[in-house]
């Protein structure tokens, strides 16, 4: 039979018991939908904690670092670390990883650890440098004041706990924090005097380096230096909780940062290396143009000679959470649509003994076997798909409730609403899919059992 | 045997041949022998009625005829199909193709209009839905029933109910009309009505008949030879001079 024939019996036949096949198709679409629900919190989730990591901004940054440095710490990052192969991370290789494809910006990290002064007492403290672009970082939601005001102002952002500590307000453990709000009150507009060593700007006066002799002699100079700055913001982060540029607790523009030569904790081997006064960066910030490319660009800079690091590869272990997550999910969403495939094969054996005789008139003017067969599995795929496209819709709307009725409660605890539910169109796709595939299936006992009646003994049936 | 008047042109080529047939039941313990060891030939454009009290046999050879049943054992080959031999599939394709049949209690699908039902063949075959209009439109012209196309079985009477049955055995083109006790559930007006047709197709199209019924007066009428049988066993062949065509004063 040809499938337009058999899909119009199909239909004709399922009609004909409207109730009872109605019944059977809402049991899968209830099955469907709690499989539906269930995928698409767990799509919803990721899919909110990817988001998540990437505002947070370092989704899309590589971290670059020598692979000749010293200062120990983190061997996770270095893979293969061939001395041969290892390069400088200066200048150079800054611009040479900007012009590789996909990449959207290179910043130096700039950290030194250093004295800030405010109302005449000093404050040890690390501080970073910061690209504009950190702005749109999320790190930055909760802050006061505003951001900096160009890429070469002398202006600090502080981290909360620097500023309880400026304004003396450091609440014992335990105790509740001051606000944000309270901090930067005092704090806006002030000033802060930073002394730091500046790395001197003295010609080298050793000979030029040969590629075979290790150089000697080469020189710099430090000076002590001083930089009034200007408190413009207040951001609310833990610097526990950052990685890269993001972990200190004062912050300054990039750019002001870099023209001021600070002496960082560069391992003097690398500046010898150099042979110069150029500066070299303990690390390197790269930010790609799309995170899908993120690998890629990783293994261009690896395979220049660097060290390097992504959330990437934290995000692969968090793929892999989430894929359990799935299956788990998956299964007990499946658990409710293998119970309405039962259904499924109760209602087609009992249309069998119903149409015993419809069968048996069938095979008499020439069904074959087959032709039951198909005719029987599509009526079970029929309500599979019914039951698909109904599951989806409510397993939607399910969602959408849950949803809706979260985020109310996320109100009212003034926590802004997330879209924690997603139903994506492979879930969609998946979803029907399966339906009709477990319908399939549940069909082949009762088709096996109608192609194998006797006509004989069927049309004897009065 | 005496010598039939009015034989059709293609008599001669034998159509049936049945060889020392049987098909047993198994019942319990007792094993019924429905059909014990009949050997018979049925020639093309034969008309022939299969007599015989309930039990004697005469449906169950129909329905071995019709590929609906397999013989226990010996033979039966139909337009030289040895149809034990054929596969499920084979024996499908052969009710589709070389068989028509027709019912006691018509055996049409409630759920479908008369067109449908009388099309349904088609679907198996695979005819596309345009052809397979026209000819359902023009089997049910053939049984002047084209005014109830669209109706639902359970909305005729008897008599056109077998008429659709009749349209629906005959679309397909067979070469053999088997037809089980067709006027048993009709009056005997409707009944002839129905046999007139059958003859009609019998002549006109030179379709072999076998027919089974238990009325002797029916098969005298239309019946070119009579078969009679007896606890599975055949007892009698007589030829038989029919009605001729216009003979209505059978009509009582």
């Amino acid at each position: 039979m040809k499938f337009p024939d058999l899909t119009e019996l199909a239909l004709r036949n399922l009609r004909e018991s409207l109730l009872r096949n109605s019944l059977t198709t809402i049991g899968i679409s209830v099955g469907v939908a709690s499989l539906v629900a269930m995928l698409s919190l767990g799509t919803g989730l990721q899919q909110m904690l990817s988001r998540r990591l990437e505002k947070s901004g370092l989704f899309d940054t590589v971290f670059v670092s020598s692979r000749r440095d010293l200062r120990g710490g983190r061997q996770e990052e270095r893979t293969g670390p061939t001395p041969g192969e290892s390069r400088v991370l200066d200048e150079e290789a800054r611009v040479e990883m900007g012009r590789l494809p996909n990449v959207k910006e290179v910043y130096p990290d700039i950290r030194f650890s250093t004295d800030l002064q405010f109302e005449d007492k000093p404050h040890l403290t690390m501080i970073s440098a910061l690209p504009l672009s950190a702005k749109s970082n999320d790190s930055f939601d909760g802050m006061q004041g505003s951001f900096f005001s160009s890429d070469m102002a002398p202006e600090v952002i502080l981290q909360k706990s620097f500023a309880e500590e400026l304004l003396g307000k450091t609440p014992p453990l335990g105790a509740a924090e001051p606000s944000v709000v309270e901090l930067a009150k005092p704090l806006l507009g002030k000033e802060l005097t930073m002394h730091y060593a500046q790395r001197g700007e003295t010609a080298n006066q050793g000979p030029a380096p040969g590629p075979e002799s290790e150089p000697v002699g080469a020189s710099y100079s430090v000076v002590s230096r001083e930089q009034k700055l200007t408190i413009v913001g207040i951001a609310d982060l833990d610097p526990e909780s950052m990685r890269g540029p993001m972990r200190a607790r004062v912050f300054l523009p990039l750019r002001f940062a870099e023209s001021l030569h600070v002496m960082q904790l560069v391992d003097l081997r690398e500046i010898l290396r150099a042979g110069s006064n150029q500066p070299v960066y303990s690390s390197i910030s790269v930010r790609v143009k799309d995170p899908s490319r993120i690998q890629s660009v990783e293994d261009a800079i690896k395979k220049m000679g660097f060290n390097t690091f992504s959330i990437l590869d934290a995000s692969r272990s968090l793929q892999q959470v989430f894929r359990v997550l799935y299956a788990f999910l998956g299964i007990f969403g499946s658990l409710a649509l293998i119970v309405a495939s039962i259904g499924i094969v109760n209602t087609l054996v009992m249309a069998i003994l119903e149409r015993r005789r419809e069968i048996g008139i069938m095979k008499a003017i020439g069904a074959s076997d087959g032709d039951v067969k198909k005719l029987f599995f599509a009526e079970a795929g029929a309500m599979g798909f019914a039951g698909g496209i109904i599951g989806v819709v409510l397993g939607w709307a399910i969602g959408q409730v849950i949803n809706f009725g979260t985020n109310i409660y996320l109100k009212s605890q003034s926590i802004p609403p997330e879209h924690f539910w997603a139903v994506p169109l492979w879930l969609v796709a998946f979803a029907i899919g399966f339906a009709c595939m477990v319908s399939l299936v549940s069909g082949l006992y009762p088709a096996g059992r109608a192609a194998k009646l006797d006509p004989v003994q069927a049309l004897r049936y009065e | 045997m005496t010598t039939v008047p009015a034989i059709p042109a293609s008599r001669g080529t034998v159509a049936i041949r049945s060889e020392d047939l049987c098909r047993h039941y198994r019942m319990g313990e007792n094993v019924i022998r429905a059909v014990d060891g009949v050997s018979l030939e049925i020639h093309s454009g034969e008309f022939v009625a299969l007599l015989g009290s309930s039990g004697s046999g005469k449906s169950s050879i129909l329905n071995l005829i019709a590929g609906l049943d397999r013989p226990t054992s010996g033979s039966v080959v139909v337009k030289e199909r040895d149809l034990a031999k054929l596969s499920r599939e084979e024996l499908a394709k052969y009710r589709l193709r070389v068989v028509g049949m027709v019912f006691q209690s018509f055996n049409l699908i409630p759920s479908m209009t008369v067109t449908e039902n009388v099309e349904l063949p088609l679907r198996f075959a695979e005819v596309d839905r345009g052809r397979r209009d026209s000819l359902a439109r023009e089997a049910l012209g053939r049984v002047g029933l084209k005014a109830r196309m669209s109706h639902r079985p359970s909305e005729l009477s008897g008599g056109e109910q077998q008429r659709a049955a009749l349209a629906r055995a005959l679309i397909n083109q067979p070469q053999l009309l088997l037809a089980d006790e067709p006027t048993g559930n009709l009056d005997s007006h409707t009944g002839k009505e129905i046999l007139d047709m059958v003859r009609d197709f019998n002549r006109e199209l030179g379709m072999t008949v076998v027919m089974v019924t238990h009325e002797r007066a029916l098969a005298e009428r239309y019946a070119q030879r009579m078969i009679f049988l007896a606890d599975g066993k055949l007892v009698d062949d007589l030829a038989n001079d029919p009605a001729p065509l216009s003979g209505d004063g059978g009509r009582a």
